[in-house]
């Protein structure tokens, strides 16, 4: 099978790959860009572990083809942070012991942030509702909302 | 001298008794005590005992000190999640 | 050097704080490094052959065309994995159930494996392994396995447990019995008795992390094993002993851990994995699939539970029996027991009587399910004990409260109890808000009781003071949850430094002496206890330094508050000498500074939970939804006291799922009709409500700062709070878990037929 030639946007920066048709785009991060945060957890799009965002939009990128990613803009958790600065959400993981494991985390931050960038101020219902994509075995989910409570209080606070 | 109560998975190797009176001062002292009287116990004893004293389990302190009339009890070594 | 583990009441500095966990970064950027996370050089990808059949003999494999296909570098079945297990019967079990040997014991189980250059050829190789089987007659269920004319899986198996020993095969691998008193007469004495039947279906632990390894076998035969597990110390050991390798030649490393809940104790492909790398000479990187997770590793038991209950009109139980029938899978083990041994051990009871029978089905062995056992037999025991204290009129807690186990109790497992019991969380219970919350139409409260026996074992750490007095602690626990946290926070405590100052890490098999799994919800009792041992081993090098320096003896050196102090007046003029102090001059005082700590952390006493749930349920769907939900446990001493409650919430919600939503479901073929997370639905963040947690610190005697496991108790109550919730809710009374809304619809309907 001949590959094909991609050239998309990851985290803001210009990336090209070459990948074959059938190709996953979770199996390039992980496997041609050694972008590993993405996790594989169900390869179905049930468990969210490998959510990215793409062009804005929370995807399992298990659902997502490599050669989709073509002109597109792709996030990724190891884009979350800016340099040494962590995201606030990411702080607050940490701060509200959201994570007990952590293999969900990444695709838990994705999801959150998506949520944050078009309703920086949602309800329990909104969050609960937006992150029911992304299964966590760990936490019982309670820390993770309060976690994403308070980053978008504390978001909320640096704007004004 | 302690009262040592089996499990009843091991009541048929030793005799039928269910419990025992031995004069010991530590968990291995005991299950010394109670392979010598009791060979058949010896393949449970070393793969699959754990001590129970005064409601405590012990699966692998076998210096564990047994308190004078102190409740003993051998029970199955369990598994966890 | 002797160590003396018992309780001392002391004002905490660390111990109780909640700073930030020292992976936290690494977890939250996507840098840690999972089960599937790592690769080595010139590595090929495994893929595993598996039956799709539920009960076949395996007559012949042809792997030849397999091993043509271009790229495929080593195929192996049973014969690539020689039987080396000199009669141990339990290991010959684990080596069947990672590579089919005779017979196909259930859909899924492995027949064969390939490694290839890469996937697409790995995955051509499996379509060419040529395997004929006789198919034969299966059996998934719990209760027809255990029929006499069931289809026999291991015609070798006699019924053990029973007089006279039986001659002839049986599903029913053993029986146990546990009790005292004489129920008969109990049941005699007994005003009102409630007697019934239960079922609950079979669960997966259902952690996120697909399980993952990486093998590699050099041919001089040392041999590398990065993998997702509970135990790398354990898996190092039946790794070694299934493929005859030796112990110190194979360095087995543990990566970050994606859950585990028990189902990472096992070994299920690490043996097959290293067995591929040998053949090829090549390392090989072997990932399961979520589908082969649902079908060929973790789940629970199945069970069929019978309960009778008597007590008298004023609330006191008189005796209480249960007959437990678990599933095993293909191979005996001991979950009924387990089942048996707790059904009964939240109360104190004259006369009670539990037997357990171990049956064997044609669906994946089972593993340890965080409390293994002990959530099904709760489950039957606390549904029977709320229906009689209804009965009688008596107030649910208060009628556990007359019958709770304390010190003294003769426990229904056998021994008798030392201080502790489930009263403390019951009086919790009672005056918990949780109580006086309102309930709206459709709601209904339940509660529910449970407990756990909690593990120590052998636990080997090392505590490494630097030059610039930061110390370094090297563990052998695997850390399922926040425990790096925790033990760092223990050694700061020890030692009196700052928890900042303090990095734990999870040393691998070559790094560190044996260890324990993480289970038994041990890992941060029993490591706990290794790391205050170790600081002390620590604090008596820098006391020793300390008087080298001072040139006074050390029987004159105190250790206080991070410093060593020379004591009297005589010594006025001596400063204290901080650890950063001592540690800089370590280089001319003797060099480096350790503790070491290797012992048996024994000690951990038992563990009683109480739950309180609220749910409401759609009389039109029979779908439910928890309300309300509150976990009160005895946690001795919270180190760490967010992961305490996340151990809680968690555990909560792992029931609420198995309550709810969660079982496998075998089509008449015998192949598991849901092996995905879209059919097997675990709890998502909208199904939950917040939950509430209230951790009691009743200091466990046999641990210097009085910490208890918590790991596993939270998920013992949850099914039985939830179903007595539902019953409270609807007026009918729940006895087959899950409680799906199909199940609780039909359980209307027939009520209102009836």
């Amino acid at each position: 099978m001949s590959s094909i030639a991609v050239s998309t946007t990851i985290n803001g920066d210009d990336v090209e790959y070459l990948c074959q048709a059938d190709e996953t785009l979770l199996d390039v991060l992980r496997n041609r860009l050694g972008l590993m945060g993405a996790k594989e957890g169900c390869g179905t799009g049930d468990c969210g572990a490998c959510s990215t965002i793409m062009d804005g939009r929370v995807v399992c990128s298990c659902l997502v083809l490599g050669a989709e990613a073509e002109g597109r803009s792709i996030e990724t958790i190891e884009g979350m942070a800016n340099g040494n600065e962590l995201h606030p959400l990411q702080s607050k993981f940490i701060e509200h012991a959201a994570l007990q494991c952590g293999i969900c985390t990444p695709g838990f931050l994705m999801a959150a942030k998506a949520l944050l960038d078009v309703k920086p101020d949602p309800t329990e219902k909104d969050i609960r509702f937006w992150l029911a994509g992304n299964l966590c075995r760990c936490t019982g989910y309670d820390k993770i909302v309060r976690a994403v409570q308070d980053a978008a209080q504390e978001m909320k606070g640096a704007r004004a | 001298m302690v009262t040592v109560t089996l499990w009843a998975g091991l009541v048929p190797l030793a005799d039928n008794q269910k419990t025992l009176e031995v004069e010991a001062d530590t968990i291995r002292d005991l299950l010394r005590q109670l392979t010598e009287r009791y060979p058949g116990l010896r393949d449970p004893i070393k793969n699959e005992v754990a001590v129970v004293i005064d409601g405590v389990i012990y699966r692998d302190d076998r210096s564990r000190p047994l308190p004078d009339g102190a409740e003993v009890f051998l029970m199955r070594r369990l598994a966890g999640g | 050097m002797s160590f003396d583990a018992t309780y001392r009441d002391k004002a905490f500095k660390s111990v109780g704080t909640r700073p930030l966990r020292p992976d936290g970064v690494d977890k939250v950027t996507g840098r840690a490094r999972y089960g599937a996370d790592f690769n080595m050089p010139g590595q090929l990808v495994a893929r595993v052959l598996r039956s799709p059949h539920a009960h076949a003999r395996i007559k012949r494999i042809d792997t030849s065309r397999a091993e043509a296909v271009r790229g495929v570098k080593a195929v192996i079945t049973a014969a690539d994995l020689p039987d080396l297990t000199d009669g141990d019967a339990s290991l010959l079990a684990i080596l069947d159930n990672c590579m089919a040997r005779t017979k196909a014991l259930y859909d899924g189980h492995a027949v064969a494996a390939v490694a290839a250059i890469d996937e697409k050829s790995a995955k051509q190789a499996l379509k060419l392994i040529e395997v004929e089987y006789e198919i034969l007659p299966h059996v998934v269920d719990v209760d027809a396995a255990a029929r006499p004319d069931a289809p026999i899986l291991n015609e070798a198996i006699r019924t053990s447990g029973v007089e006279p020993a039986p001659d002839t095969p049986s599903n029913v691998a053993n029986r146990s019995e546990f009790g005292h008193g004489d129920v008969d007469a109990g049941f005699a004495q007994a005003d009102v008795i409630v007697e019934r039947s239960y079922r609950t279906e079979q669960t997966h632990q259902g952690y996120i992390e697909p399980h993952a390894c990486v093998a590699n076998c050099n041919p001089d035969g040392t041999t590398d094993l990065w993998v997702c597990t509970q135990g790398h110390f354990v898996y190092r050991q039946t790794c070694a002993d299934l493929l005859g390798l030796e112990v110190s030649k194979l360095r087995v490393t543990s990566s970050e851990i994606g859950g585990g809940f028990g189902g990472k104790t096992h070994v299920w492909a690490e043996p097959v994995a290293l067995a591929l790398s040998r053949k090829a000479g090549r390392p090989v990187k072997l990932v399961m699939s979520r589908e082969e997770v649902f079908r060929a590793s973790g789940p629970t038991s199945a069970t069929s539970i019978d309960v009778k209950i008597g007590a008298k009109a004023d609330g006191t139980i008189t005796a209480a029996e249960a007959t437990l029938r678990y599933s095993n899978g293909p191979y005996a083990d001991m979950w009924a027991e387990l089942g048996a041994m707790t059904s009964f051990a939240c109360y104190d009871l004259e006369n009670v009587k539990t037997v357990g029978f171990e049956v064997l089905v044609n669906r994946p062995k089972v593993a340890a399910y965080r409390a293994p056992s002990a959530p099904m037999a709760a489950f039957a025991v606390e549904s029977a004990v709320d229906e009689l204290a209804h009965k009688i009129g008596m107030d649910a807690v208060e009628f556990r409260i007359r019958n709770a186990a304390k010190e003294g109790t003769r426990s229904s497992y056998g021994p008798v109890y030392g201080p502790i019991g489930i009263g403390p969380t019951l009086e919790a219970a009672k005056a918990h808000p949780h109580m006086s919350a309102p309930l709206g139409e459709n709601q209904g409260r339940g509660m529910a009781c449970g407990f756990w026996f909690n593990f120590g074992g052998q636990t080997c750490t090392d505590l490494n003071i630097n030059a610039d007095g930061t110390v370094t602690l090297a563990v052998g626990t695997v850390d399922v949850g926040g425990s790096r946290a925790s033990l760092s926070l223990i050694a700061a405590e020890e030692l009196g430094i700052d928890y900042q100052n303090v990095k734990a890490v999870v040393a691998d098999t070559a790094t560190l002496g044996y260890n324990d799994m993480t289970d038994g919800s041990r890992g941060t009792f029993s490591s706990s206890m290794a790391t205050i041992s170790a600081a002390r081993n620590a604090i008596e090098v820098m006391r020793r330094r300390a008087a080298l320096t001072w040139d006074i003896p050390v029987e004159d050196v105190h250790w206080e508050d991070g410093h060593a102090k020379a004591a009297g007046s005589k010594y006025d003029n001596l400063s204290p000498l901080s650890v950063k102090e001592i540690a800089a001059e370590s280089g001319n005082s003797g060099g480096p500074i350790a503790g070491h700590s290797e012992m048996v952390a024994d000690g951990a006493g038992v563990s009683f939970a109480t739950h309180l749930c609220d749910v409401e349920v759609d009389p039109e769907t029979g779908s439910t939804r928890i309300v309300r939900y509150t976990v009160i446990q005895d946690a001795g001493k919270a180190v760490h006291p967010a992961y305490v409650e996340g151990q809680y919430q968690g555990g909560a919600a792992q029931g609420i799922g198995w309550a709810l939503n969660e079982e496998y479901i075998y089509g008449e073929d015998g192949r598991l009709q849901n092996p995905g997370f879209l059919d097997y639905r675990i709890p998502v963040c909208s199904d939950l409500p917040m939950i509430d947690t209230q951790i009691l610190e009743i200091p466990n005697p046999n641990h210097p700062y009085g910490v208890r496991g918590v790991g596993e108790t939270s998920i013992v109550p949850p099914l039985a709070a939830i179903a007595n919730a539902v019953s409270n809710a609807v007026g009918v009374r729940m006895t087959h878990i899950p409680m799906s809304p199909p199940r609780i619809l039909a359980a209307l309907n027939a009520d209102k037929d009836g």
